[in-house]
């Protein structure tokens, strides 16, 4: 594990950038605990400070520090995609093992259901979410949904790796020891998917957190929980643009923008990882 | 175009050669996470084809024959690459050295002049368009007829091989494999070309189909006048079709001798195991086959690299490579034990 | 023949599934919950200051029948079914009586125009850099307008949109920023019209070409550098085919049906995406409209844009997906 980690940063720059913005990141989380304000505390500092030596990013017109709003908010989305993609692993993880091991009936069945959920438009479900449980929409039930909304691409994945395990000396043998098909689908096939379970994890936090922010902006989540979106949600309440403090709406925009190239930069070189023909070229150059 | 085929007088053996291939040598490089690595699949081969000649390259699976092929007709892509040697054609008495031309030039000789059947035949036809589309690609550019006559010609060329016109309305799919290769050659064959390589042409078809195919490569091996080189790992299709065989062992032409003589007297001790192990009528016997493994290409054995598994090794064998050199007249062999070893 | 038939009626029973459970997901999703949404829209709308009595009367009355508040769950589903067959999606609540499906038409056509012409731009332009990429591997050009575009394709769309709004809205203010045309243009048609409307469509296209482009041309570039090692196009380099018709006819030729799939799979995306370039451009398509219909607490309008959205992209996906037989001969005879 170590030395592909290192192998990755010394030979794969994009590895190696990305894995930086995640510390980036993972270090604005720790900070976040610092805070010296509550994060839903307005009018704490002066309000429309452009950025200076105090108040690095500037204050908002709400009376309150840019800075450290950016890092609560990005505690808050990360961890909203964190959550979103633990869960839907755990989904596309049984979906995808089952159909694949299962074969038959079982795969045509969750494949139909899996390649439906993969077409639906999922905006116009969110915004009917909202729209019917108004102020019940609170954070963890955004996490609920899109989770639900947000496995089938890597079922279907996952499905053809356990496929292709299914028909391996080491699951036949398995089987005529007796072993459960839950036993075998964990203890035998879950260590060979992991990889793959690791690089659609950034690429689904890279959609949860998407939707997250669209839907933030536009007023459609709980306001009690500061995320990124939100940040612009107030800005642009408070026309932010047009009276000039840029600073409210560049800092998350800026923010958001790293973190899903960072973000992204893994996905693509863990895929390529994984991949071993993509990998073979960039060997063979 | 047909026409003219036939009058095609044959070569006199003597003439110049059409390909001479000298002292060639292909790697294929790969570095991958700060290590380099070459598998020296071709290393150090030289040969002449004569106009008119079949010259057979027998060798066991992976040692490198069929990069021998690639690297000779220029299809070289990363990783393989070539590392030294040159490869000539001699075309309507112009030399073309196959390294030094440009893309355009090279394009000018292929199917005109040099053209190929490739192993793994089978999916050599683009799986998307009717087979129709293939022969304008590759044959329209080079035949510089009328549409109208270009067709004819196509036709006409099917029909003597035996072959349904309707082939060319098919996709490649809807044909069997021994039909997918027959149409392969004709592909190949259309435009007349004064030198085709075939690798492996029949060996994924069934013992039926393979006859049907050798027969037809023959007649039109004849009937053009065309040189041929003739790549297959079965010794018995050699004894029927080439007129010369050269035979390669871990990247390297170990012995090349016209057939009868390699049949009959073949000198190298590799050799000599691939002739007797030929299946003969009424023979019951088992043979013994060749200890150890094929060598690594990557990392090949020191000095000569049969020493591993050759019964006749010597301390010299294993320090010294041997130089292919004449042992008798149009009968190279590279062996210590054959040519003395140096002093 | 018969087996493209299989081939379309198997395609067919999947557009009838993801219409079933899409439609089926926002029946329960409107039923399930706690909420009174009768009240919840009455108070809305009164809320917007039309307390005409009778009007509200009529509607407490449409919403009843709307939400299927008669009967059992069974029939309010089997009602609800019905009413969605025959298009009668009831009327606006917020621009009450005008029937949903008269505001939805009038909008469609700004999504669907929007979304087909981006969708094209950005699958032909993705798809042509990526091939291009994929088999001149050393260009520098190729390589640099690669990392450009793969860079805007993790984006969010509405970050994107937001980017663009801000540049050339504050910043270099050369393009029109919102809306489908000029607020008091003209709408009889001439071609200072038509100029208008494509002038307005600029920064929402190119906002979804953005980000759409990149996905295409990772995946073509791949797909690109595993054909030009295939044997058919080994074959035609050595039979002196020129590089362009290699490239357009064995390997783009060869890419495109799954480059074809993807699009069919991805075509819910680009609808989202699509949707929320709108909302940030004031695009007057059904993006807008769903989110108007939110803060106006116009509840039929909402479900009817969300049910309109499945069916429609559903239809879109199974003509996609029926098109790939006919561009690969294999997949025909299968
Ligand atoms: N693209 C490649 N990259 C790296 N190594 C390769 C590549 N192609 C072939 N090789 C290696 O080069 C060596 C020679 O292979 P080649 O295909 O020329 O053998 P061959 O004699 O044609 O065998 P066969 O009879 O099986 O066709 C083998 O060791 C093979 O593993
Ligand atoms: S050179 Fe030596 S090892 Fe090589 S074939 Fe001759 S005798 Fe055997
Ligand atoms: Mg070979």
């Amino acid at each position: 594990m170590f030395t592909i980690v290192r192998d990755l940063i010394r030979y794969n720059i994009e590895f190696a950038v990305g894995l930086f913005i995640l510390l980036l990141l993972i270090a604005a989380v720790v900070l976040s605990f610092f805070s010296p304000y509550p994060a839903a505390d307005i009018y704490v500092v002066p309000p429309d400070l452009p950025p200076d030596a105090e108040f690095w990013l500037g204050t908002t017109s709400r009376g309150q520090d840019t800075f450290w709003q950016l890092m609560i908010g990005l505690r808050n989305t990360l961890g909203f995609g964190v959550g979103v993609a633990f869960l839907s692993r755990i989904l596309s993880l049984v979906v995808g093992l089952t159909a694949g091991y299962a074969g038959g009936r079982t795969d045509r069945v969750l494949m139909a259901i899996n390649d439906s959920v993969m077409v639906i438009p999922q905006f116009p479900i969110l915004v009917l979410f909202y729209f019917v449980l108004k102020d019940d929409m609170n954070w963890l039930m955004l996490v609920l949904i899109l989770s639900a909304l947000g496995w089938a691409y890597d079922a279907r994945l996952i499905r053809s790796i356990a496929m292709s395990l299914r028909t391996r000396p080491f699951t036949t043998q398995s089987v005529y020891s007796g072993m459960s098909m839950r036993k075998i689908l964990v203890e035998e096939h879950l260590p060979y998917v992991m990889p793959v379970v690791f690089a659609t994890t950034m690429n689904n936090m890279i959609w949860s957190i998407g939707m997250e922010i669209t839907l933030s902006v536009l007023g459609f989540t709980d306001v009690d929980t500061p995320t990124m979106g939100q940040m612009i949600y107030w800005a642009n309440s408070h026309s932010a643009l047009i009276s000039g403090i840029w600073w409210w709406v560049a800092a998350p925009v800026g923010a958001i923008v790293i973190l899903f190239i960072g973000l992204f930069l893994l996905s693509m070189s863990m895929n390529e990882y994984i991949d071993p023909r993509s990998r073979l070229n960039r060997m063979g150059v | 175009m047909p026409t003219a085929v036939l009058q095609t007088p044959p070569a006199p053996a003597a003439a110049e050669p059409v390909l001479v291939v000298d002292r060639l040598r292909a790697y294929y490089r790969t570095h991958a996470f700060g290590l380099d690595r070459d598998i020296r699949a071709v290393d150090d081969i030289s040969l002449t084809v004569a106009p008119g000649e079949v010259y057979g390259i027998a060798g066991e699976s992976s040692s490198g024959k069929t990069t021998l092929i690639k690297t000779i007709v220029g299809a070289i892509r990363p990783p393989l690459a070539v590392v030294g040697g040159s490869v000539r054609f001699r075309f309507g008495g112009e030399i073309r050295d196959i390294y030094a031309l440009t893309p355009a030039e090279l394009q000018t000789i292929r199917w005109r002049h040099l053209s190929c059947i490739l192993q793994g035949s089978m999916n050599v036809l683009n799986p998307v368009r009717q087979i129709r589309h293939s022969f304008q690609d590759f044959a329209f550019p080079h035949m510089g007829l009328k549409p109208a006559a270009f067709w004819q010609a196509v036709r006409a060329h099917l029909a003597r091989l035996d072959l349904d016109p309707a082939v060319l309305d098919s996709y490649p799919h809807q044909l069997s494999g021994g039909m997918r290769q027959r149409t392969t050659i004709a592909l190949a064959t259309v435009c007349t070309p004064e030198f085709i390589v075939a690798d492996e042409p029949t060996t994924a078809l069934d013992v039926i189909v393979q006859r049907d195919v050798l027969t037809m490569l023959r007649d039109i091996q004849r009937r053009l006048g065309s040189s041929f080189l003739f790549v297959t790992h079965d010794m018995s299709v050699h004894a029927t079709v080439s007129d010369r065989v050269g035979i390669v062992y871990a990247g390297r032409l170990v012995e090349e001798a016209e057939t009868p003589t390699l049949f009959r007297g073949a000198l190298h001790p590799y050799t000599q195991h691939l002739v007797a192990s030929l299946p003969r009528i009424g023979d019951t016997t088992r043979r013994a086959s060749l200890p150890g493994r094929p060598p690594s290409l990557a990392d090949p054995p020191s000095g000569c690299r049969f020493h591993p598994r050759c019964p006749l090794a010597m301390d010299v064998c294993r320090e010294k490579v041997p130089a292919l050199v004449e042992a008798a007249p149009r009968h190279r062999v590279a062996c210590f034990a054959v040519s003395g070893a140096p002093s | 023949m018969t087996a493209y038939l299989i081939f379309i009626s198997r395609r067919f029973g999947q557009l009838l599934l993801v219409v079933f459970l899409g439609i089926s997901a926002t029946f329960f999703i409107t039923h399930m919950t706690p909420v009174d949404p009768v009240a919840e829209s009455i108070t809305a709308i009164t809320n917007f200051g039309k307390a005409d009595p009778e009007a509200i009367l009529l509607m407490r009355k449409t919403l009843t029948e709307l939400y299927g508040l008669q009967g059992n769950l069974f029939e309010q589903y089997l009602q609800f079914w019905s009413r969605l067959a025959r298009g009668d999606l009831g009327p606006s609540l917020s621009a009450f009586p005008t029937p949903v499906s008269q505001i939805i038409l009038r909008a469609l056509p700004w999504t669907v125009g929007l979304m087909i012409s981006a969708t094209l731009i950005s699958f032909l332009l993705g798809n042509t850099l990526g091939a291009l990429a994929g088999y001149y591997r050393n260009s520098r050009l190729l390589k640099l307008a690669g990392l450009a575009l793969i860079g805007l394709q993790p984006i969010p769309y509405y970050i994107l949109a937001f980017i663009l709004l801000i540049l050339f809205g504050y910043v270099w203010p050369v393009l029109p920023i919102t809306g489908g045309y000029e607020m008091n243009a003209d709408t009889s048609f001439s071609l200072t019209l038509v100029l208008d409307i494509l002038r307005h469509s600029i920064l929402p296209a190119m906002a979804l070409v953005m980000v759409g482009a990149g996905s295409w041309l990772t995946g073509m570039r791949a797909l690109t550098s595993n054909i030009v090692t295939e044997d058919y196009v080994t074959f035609a380099e050595l039979g002196g085919v020129g590089s362009t018709r290699i490239l357009r006819s064995y390997v783009v030729r060869n890419a495109l049906v799954p480059q074809l799939t993807g699009l069919a799979m991805s075509l819910g995306a680009i609808f989202n995406g699509t949707v929320i370039t709108e909302i940030v451009f004031g695009y007057p398509g059904i993006g807008s409209l769903l989110i108007s219909a939110v803060h106006a607490g116009d509840y039929s309008l909402v479900l009817g844009l969300a049910s309109l959205s499945i069916v429609g992209v559903a239809i879109a996906v199974f003509l996609i997906d029926i098109l790939s037989p006919l561009l690969d001969p294999r997949m025909k005879a299968e």
